[in-house]
């Protein structure tokens, strides 16, 4: 499947403070693409236009027209794994999966759920309820959800976090095979997270 | 696993999801009901010592009624975008659905929350408070349902406006009364003709206001929602 990402001349302002502009780049598949800046240099809030629960000031983000013809809504394309990305604390995980797919109007695969929970290491929390897993577990939990609807474009911003040496070569295993198929965006400080990157946005020079 | 079906039917696949949704997470956290259901018993409570056994004109009775099912759903019915907010999950609803089925969803959420709060309402109003009988039902039921309506329609929008602020709790019913002032006048007024036991017909006008202020306010939010929701 040929997609790509493209964003345009994007501007992010907060009323008056700009957090970055001009950022532009086409990303395709079997790419990845690095988003680095320091602190506060707006790599959160470039994921979320991306992911397009945020819109920038200025300029476009695009799919190609025959992607967007067959998934729909850009959610729809998009799984987004975040720190500040909450799950539904008093459902269980395998619920929250369900929940991920049957209000984006598809219908749940429960083996594939078994699979994917199993996958990122939660076999046996699968019918807890999240509000009683770690931190760490949530993020496993939280991969599992941004996988569910099999998405061609994979955010990931900070995508090591919480997680211990089992979980990050978990992340590791994913983002290897999901570069394979469609596109990976990664926005991170820490650039041990990511061995390799084909396109990389400095948001340092972009103000 | 891709959505092959068309617009319309996921859109609305979307939106009985996300009520479903909010329906289960309220049976496990009872956010809401809990907070309605208190509001009432305690102000029929308070009313019933007010009043006493010397009972009251029917139109301050209609109007009490009111004044009950509005502060009740101030209390409860901000919940459903509130909870979001706190929880940090809007981010990820954001991601699951469309903005105007999460708006539709919650409205519908909100709709029978309010259904069968004003439900309660007047079944304990009933018993407790002594005067007030209804002489019209039909025009009483008519004015429940639509007045039902119309408060989870405002109640819906207003939510999600206030659900990123800081002082949500005084802001909601501030933002909210004069908003739902025109509900407010028109339902007691129909509550009033229905005690006194006027005529269907004579309550014609107030149902149309109602229609009115129902459709008005729906059209709005729909409108006004996506940016609301996105930023």
């Amino acid at each position: 499947m040929d997609i790509h990402l493209v964003a345009r001349n994007l501007k992010k302002a907060f009323n008056r403070r700009v957090i970055f502009q001009d950022v532009s780049f086409t990303a395709g598949v079997q790419q990845i693409l690095l988003i680095a800046g320091r602190n506060g240099s707006g790599k959160s809030t470039l994921v979320k236009i991306l992911a397009d629960v945020l819109s920038p000031t200025e300029g476009t983000v695009d799919l190609e027209p025959r992607a967007r013809a067959m998934f729909g809504a850009r959610s729809n394309m998009v799984g987004f794994v975040a720190p500040y990305m909450m799950l539904y604390d008093e459902f269980t995980a395998r619920e929250n999966l369900q929940m991920a797919l049957t209000i984006r109007a598809m219908r749940p695969d429960k083996s594939y759920i078994n699979e994917l929970l199993s996958r990122v290491g939660m076999a046996n929390r699968m019918d807890d309820q999240v509000r009683t897993f770690s931190s760490g577990m949530k993020q496993r939990v939280k991969y599992a959800f941004a996988l569910v609807h099999h998405p061609p474009i994979l955010l990931l911003d900070e995508p090591m976090s919480n997680l211990d040496e089992e979980g990050i070569g978990m992340v590791r295993d994913i983002m290897d095979e999901h570069r394979q198929m469609g596109i990976l965006v990664v926005a991170t400080n820490d650039l041990t997270d990511i061995h390799h990157h084909d396109i990389r946005v400095d948001l340092n020079a972009a103000h | 696993m891709q959505p092959t079906e068309a617009i319309g039917s996921r859109w609305l696949r979307s939106t009985t999801s996300i009520f479903l949704k909010d329906w289960h997470s309220e049976l496990r956290t009872r956010y809401a009901i809990s907070a309605l259901v208190m509001f009432v018993v305690t102000t029929i409570s308070v009313m019933l010592f007010a009043i006493g056994s010397e009972g009251a004109p029917p139109e301050v009775l209609a109007a009490m009624l009111w004044v009950v099912i509005f502060f009740g759903a101030m209390s409860g019915l901000s919940r459903t975008f509130v909870s979001e907010e706190e929880r940090g999950t809007t981010m990820t609803l954001q991601l699951l659905a469309p903005p105007s089925a999460v708006l539709f969803g919650k409205l519908l959420f909100n709709l029978v929350l309010i259904i069968a709060l004003n439900a309660f309402t007047v079944l304990l109003y009933s018993l407790f408070i002594t005067g007030f009988v209804i002489k019209t039902l039909s025009i009483f039921s008519l004015t429940i349902l639509l007045g039902s309506i119309g408060l989870a329609a405002s109640s819906t929008i207003i939510a999600g406006i206030i659900a990123k602020a800081n002082t949500k709790g005084t802001l909601y019913p501030v933002l909210s009364f004069p908003i739902l002032l025109p509900l407010l006048l028109t339902v007691i007024n129909a509550t009033r003709l229905a005690a006194e036991g006027a005529f269907f017909e004579e309550a014609f006008g107030e149902f149309q206001i109602l229609v009115s202020y129902i459709v008005v306010v729906v059209t709005v939010s729909y409108l006004v929602f996506d940016y609301i929701w996105k930023d």
